[in-house]
This record gives C-alpha cells, structure tokens and sequence, in this order.
C-alpha cells in the first residue's frame, strides 16, 4: 500500500445533472500520483479543476470511471468508509479557509481528531504541535476572525495536517492571499513534501505558485492536456489563467 | 466521544442564546403546566379519597322529606317525618350493621371566655360506628345517656382548638344555650367532607338531649335524619329496597302516593365524585400535554431553522472527516440537551407553582415522584423525537453539496 500509487484513476467522468440536462465537466481522465509527489493543477477558469479535487477528495462522486486512493476502490467504499478515509488519508484545504468561526484556532485543528476518537488531552496536545508547525503557536485560544487571511490558510493548513494524512488537496489555497502571503504558504507546502514526505496536490492560477511543484497537469475542458514535470512544460501551459 | 459530541452541540447552542432560550422557553412551559396540572389534579383525587375514607362504609342517609322526580329534596324546612322508633326499626332489617337516628342544629358554645357558633348533632352512640369515627380521648356517651336525656357532648378537633387551644377539655364543662354541658371526650380530626365541610366543627350530644333541651321538636321524638350503615357492598340495594318498602308501611303511605322521606347512597355519591375527580385529573394532565407538544414542535422548527443555517458547517465537518452519524448524534443531542434543561426548569417552575397555589389558592395540591419522573421521560422522549427528523435530514446532505450551501 505504501509502494503502491496514492491515487490511480482511469477514465474517469462527471456530469452534472441540472434543470437543462447532463453537463458533462470530465472527460475520460487518466492519472496516477505515487507517495512523495507534488502536483500543481492549472487550467482555464471552468475547466473542471475543483470538480475534479472534489472526487479526488471524496467529496463528490465521479459518474463513471475507476478511482483507487491508497489501495481502495473508492466507488466500493460506504458513506462511513468515504468519511474515514477523508479524516485519516486525505487533508483538504480549501481556497475559502472554511474554519469554523465561533471555535479557536485549537478546537478549529483538533477538529479531525474527533472523529477519530482521540482523547481530549490527546487532541490538544496534537493540535498545539501542528499551531507550532505552522507558526501560529501563540494563537491557540484566538477565533479565525482576529487572525489574517494568511494565518487562517495556515490554521486550515494544521487542520489538514493533524492526522497525519499521506496525501494534501488544496484547491486555489493561494487564491484569496497577496503574492508575499501566498509564497511563505508555499514555503509551507515545499518543506512539508520535502520533510515529511506528504504527497501534494493543488490547483492554481498562477505560474509562478506552480513552480513550487515538481509535476504539472493542464486541464481544458476537462481532458488533460500535458501531464509532466513543471520544468518541460511549454509557456503555454504555464500560462496565468487570471 | 459522546464528551466530545456534547462539546461541540453546545457550542452550537451558545452561537444563538436567544434563540435557544426562547426554545427552551416552550419546554419549560409544556412541562411546568404538565406537573402543575397533574399536582392540582392528583391533589384533588387525594382530598376526595380521604373524604370518602372518613365517610364510613356502605352508608345510607335517610332523609325527613321526600324528593321530586328532578331529584329535588322538598320540604326541607317542614316537619320532620322521621322518628326514633322508625331508626329503631330499620336496625332490625336484615344486613343492616349499625342505625344512628340524628337531630341536627346550631348553637352557640361558650367555654370562658371563648365562644364559637358551629353544628351540634343530637344523636345515638352507634353514630361514631355508622360514621367510622373514632375517639381521640375520652369517652363516648351511652344508651343510658339517651334515655335520660344528660347534658353531655363530644367534642371535634376544631371545636377544641376554638375554645379550649391547649388547655385539655376532658370533663371541663361547656355552656350550650346557657346550660352546662361536661365534655366527656373529643372526637378524632376527620378533615373535610366531600362537600368541603370542616367535618371536625361539630359537637355530638345524646339525641334525646337535643331534641328537649337544646332545640326542642314539635312532635315529640321526631329526627331529621338517620344513618344507616349496611353490612356489604352487595347488600346495599337489598336494604335499600327494604328501608323504602320498611318506612312506606310505617308512615302509611298508599300505593303510588311519593315518599315523605328520601334515601340516599351515600356511597355510590362518593365513588361518583372519586369518579369525577378522576376524570378531572386526567383531564389537566391531557390539556397540559398539548402544551408539551407544541413545545416539542417549536424545538423540531427551531432544530430545522438551525440545520439549514449551518449546512455549510456540516459539510466543512463532513470534509474533515465527520460521519453522518456524527452530524446525526450532534444535532440530536442538541435537542436533547434543550428539552432536558427546559424540563428541569419547568419541573421547578411547576413545582413551585404547585406550591404557590396551595399557599395563596389554598388548593390542595400533590407532587408526586412518578409525574416528575413522567414529565421528564416525556421531555426526553420529545426531544428525541422532533430532533430526529432534523439530525436525520443533516447526516443524509452530501458533503460538497453541504459545502457549496451558501
Ligand atoms: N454543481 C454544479 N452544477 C452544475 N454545473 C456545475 C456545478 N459545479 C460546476 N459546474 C460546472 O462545471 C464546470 C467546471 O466547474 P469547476 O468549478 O470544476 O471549474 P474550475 O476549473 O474549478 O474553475 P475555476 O478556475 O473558476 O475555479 C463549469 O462549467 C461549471 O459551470
Ligand atoms: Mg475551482
């Protein structure tokens, strides 16, 4: 399982049904991210890059195709299975923080651990490490809104991080925070693949956010359009889509 | 886990005070009016069962006068048609137990310098037995002390903390009307009647007494009305039938002409009543229900209201790894933890206003352990109830569609 890929998928589709028909958003994709990668997505606005984290991260459900996260079938899995594999594989970091505003930033970290049973004691103590981790071990006590926006992706950033999970999805993490912000969440992000080896994967919209990733994957209209390292790729591909 | 879960509803619950309080509000009232009303009601039932206890068993009351067919006692104020020797002949009858012919009047007592005006029955010593009364001290008077009409009395409880307070009134004498009268023993406290009479405002005198030197009659050995006390249950309609066809032939009466007298079961009137107040009992309690209910309902429409705000919270929990019986559990104990502590408040609150009600409306009230325990297996029950439909319907969301919620 740990030699094995991360995540594996073959041709995967999505639809999404509305009051004017199917639409389809993802056309038969194929890819395999193995332990230790770091994965920047890039692509035009509506090209299906949150649609396709959102299955990544078992959030959403594909309409067809084949999904193996870390060894396991994911369209076999029950909805509890699904839950269990959010909490303890996968860390999800949205564009948008989403804590939880009347917690403190502790509670907001040791959050995962809930549901994953630990002791309070034990919660605490895991969630001020992952505050220290990120910088933030001052703040333990404050509330998401007397933190900034760069602070509140860190927080999130802990949130995602406190059950140790192999694999972090982050979709536009960067995209609501100034270029010196975004570069030190970066920063983040590189000594987190480089040191404990975490598997990364996050969309972006800007070139140079990408160029801390070693793979890049180009959606269009939801088909892949290069899958390689960021270095070969063309200046097209790398192309700020903002 | 279930630490945490609680953690994390009150949380939730300490975002909109108000509103929780004002939920909570709906609770405490639903349960309140429930324990208030169950203790009004079981209050009530008590104080019939005690009157009917003190009544005496299997007991008729033969009334001087007859009835009309409206049921109407007539004649109220005409002379009486009883007699002593009609009481006398009605103890002969078959599974009669006990007869106990009564002359009933008020008079003033003066003992001192206290006086107190209250209800002096004339009567026979088989009275304390038909009525079930015991003595509390002393004695009671004899057949000899009817014959020769002595000026002697027994004395109820409230009668002797009228005029005597605590000074103990064994074989003090009492002036009635101006004569002297030896107590020769005071009767046990009986409380109130069915009718809501002060049963221990009264003195007992030999009937011969009564009617000579206290009240006079106008015909001689006349009586207002006789207690009669049959030997069972089941032989009450048999001596019914037997005293109305026994005094019918006595006082000559022809063939279809009514009644000059009326008798009544004394104890059929009591179960009625027991009856009723049960009835009554049950009554406030279903009455008050209906505000528990709608308690109940406010929590579900609140428990809905709260659900559909924080759909995005769900979903950010659902992301992290949150089972839908995690969201279930939460929500539901959300519900929970607002009918428990409005029951709790709502247990004091209708306690206290049980009591209230006793102290300021002098009603008789009773608090029982079984109508809290009640209130609050009830309070529990609904909170499970009316939260599980909104728990249900936030652990079935799907998380993105619970995220993208705005
Ligand atoms: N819930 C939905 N129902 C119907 N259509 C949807 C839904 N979500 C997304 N879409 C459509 O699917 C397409 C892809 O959307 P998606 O959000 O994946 O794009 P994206 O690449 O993340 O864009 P952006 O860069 O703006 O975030 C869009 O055309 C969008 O309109
Ligand atoms: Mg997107």
């Amino acid at each position: 399982m740990t030699s094995g890929p991360v995540i594996h998928i073959e041709r995967l589709c999505k639809e999404y049904q509305t009051d004017a028909g199917p639409v389809p958003v993802l056309h038969d994709v194929d890819a395999t991210v193995m332990p230790g990668e770091f994965i920047a997505i890039m692509g035009p606005s509506g090209s299906g890059k949150s649609t396709f984290m959102n299955i990544l991260g078992c959030l959403d459900a594909a309409t067809s195709g084949f999904y193996l996260l870390n060894g396991r079938d994911v369209n076999a899995q029950s909805r509890d299975e699904l839950a269990h594999l959010r909490n303890q594989v996968i860390g999800f970091v949205f564009q948008g923080f989403n804590l939880l505003p009347r917690a403190s930033l502790e509670d907001n970290v040791a959050l995962p651990l809930i549901y994953s049973g630990v002791k309070r004691a034990e919660r605490l103590k895991r969630a001020g490490e992952m505050l220290e981790k990120v910088g933030l071990g001052q703040y333990r006590r404050s509330r998401p809104n007397q933190i900034s926006g760069g602070q509140q992706q860190r927080v999130a950033i802990a949130r995602a991080l406190v059950n140790r999970p192999r694999l972090i999805l982050a979709d536009e993490p960067t995209g609501n925070l100034d270029t010196h912000t975004s570069q030190e969440i970066m920063a983040l992000f590189g000594e987190l693949n480089e040191r404990d080896g975490i598997t990364i994967v996050l969309v972006t919209h800007e070139s140079d956010i990408a160029a801390h990733a070693r793979r890049l994957l180009r959606l269009s209209d939801g088909r892949i359009v290069y899958d390689g390292l960021v270095k070969h790729a063309a200046p097209a591909h790398l192309e700020a889509t903002r | 886990m279930i630490g945490a879960m609680l953690g994390e509803a009150w949380m939730a619950m300490g975002a909109n005070r108000l509103r929780t309080v004002l939920t909570m509000l709906g609770m405490v009232i639903g349960v309140g009016a429930v324990i208030l009303m169950l203790a009004i009601g079981q209050g009530a039932q008590q104080q019939v069962q005690a009157s009917i206890a003190s009544m005496g068993s299997n007991l008729f009351i033969v009334l001087s006068g007859s009835t009309t067919s409206g049921g109407a006692r007539m004649g109220g104020g005409a002379a009486p048609t009883l007699t002593i020797t009609d009481a006398q002949a009605i103890e002969e009858l078959p599974s009669v137990l006990a007869v106990a012919p009564s002359s009933p009047g008020t008079a003033q007592l003066v003992y001192g310098p206290s006086n107190w005006s209250t209800q002096i029955i004339g009567t026979t010593p088989n009275y304390l037995a038909v009525r079930d009364w015991r003595l509390a001290s002393g004695s009671t008077f004899t057949d000899s002390d009817v014959r020769s009409a002595t000026r002697v009395a027994l004395l109820g409880q409230t009668v002797v903390r009228s005029l005597f307070g605590e000074e103990d009134p064994l074989g003090k004498t009492i002036r009635i009307k101006n004569s002297p009268y030896v107590v020769l023993g005071v009767l046990a406290a009986k409380g109130q009647s069915l009718d809501g009479r002060d049963q221990d405002d009264t003195v007992l005198v030999p009937v011969t007494t009564a009617q000579r030197k206290l009240f006079g009659t106008q015909f001689a050995g006349t009586v207002r009305f006789i207690s009669v006390q049959a030997a069972s249950s089941e032989a009450m309609p048999a001596v019914e039938r037997s005293i109305n066809e026994l005094l019918r032939q006595r006082h000559r009466i022809r063939e279809g002409a009514d009644n000059d007298f009326t008798v009544r079961n004394l104890t059929a009137m009591a179960n009625t009543a027991a009856e009723t107040a049960q009835v009554m009992s049950l009554m406030l309690g279903a009455i008050a229900s209906i505000s528990l209910l709608v308690g109940g309902i406010g929590i579900m429409n609140i428990m809905l209201v709260s659900v559909t705000e924080r759909t995005r919270e769900i979903g950010i929990r659902m992301a992290i790894g949150a089972r839908g019986k995690d969201i279930l559990l939460q929500v539901l104990l959300e519900a929970i933890i607002i009918s428990v502590i409005g029951c709790l408040v709502g247990v004091g609150l209708g306690v206290g206003g049980a009591f209230a009600v006793n102290k300021i409306g002098g009603m008789a009230v009773l608090v029982t352990a079984s109508s809290i325990a009640t209130a609050f297996v009830v309070a529990a029950t609904v909170g499970i109830f009316f939260g599980w439909y909104p728990a249900r319907k936030a652990s079935l969301l799907r998380p993105i569609d619970a995220l993208r919620f705005q």
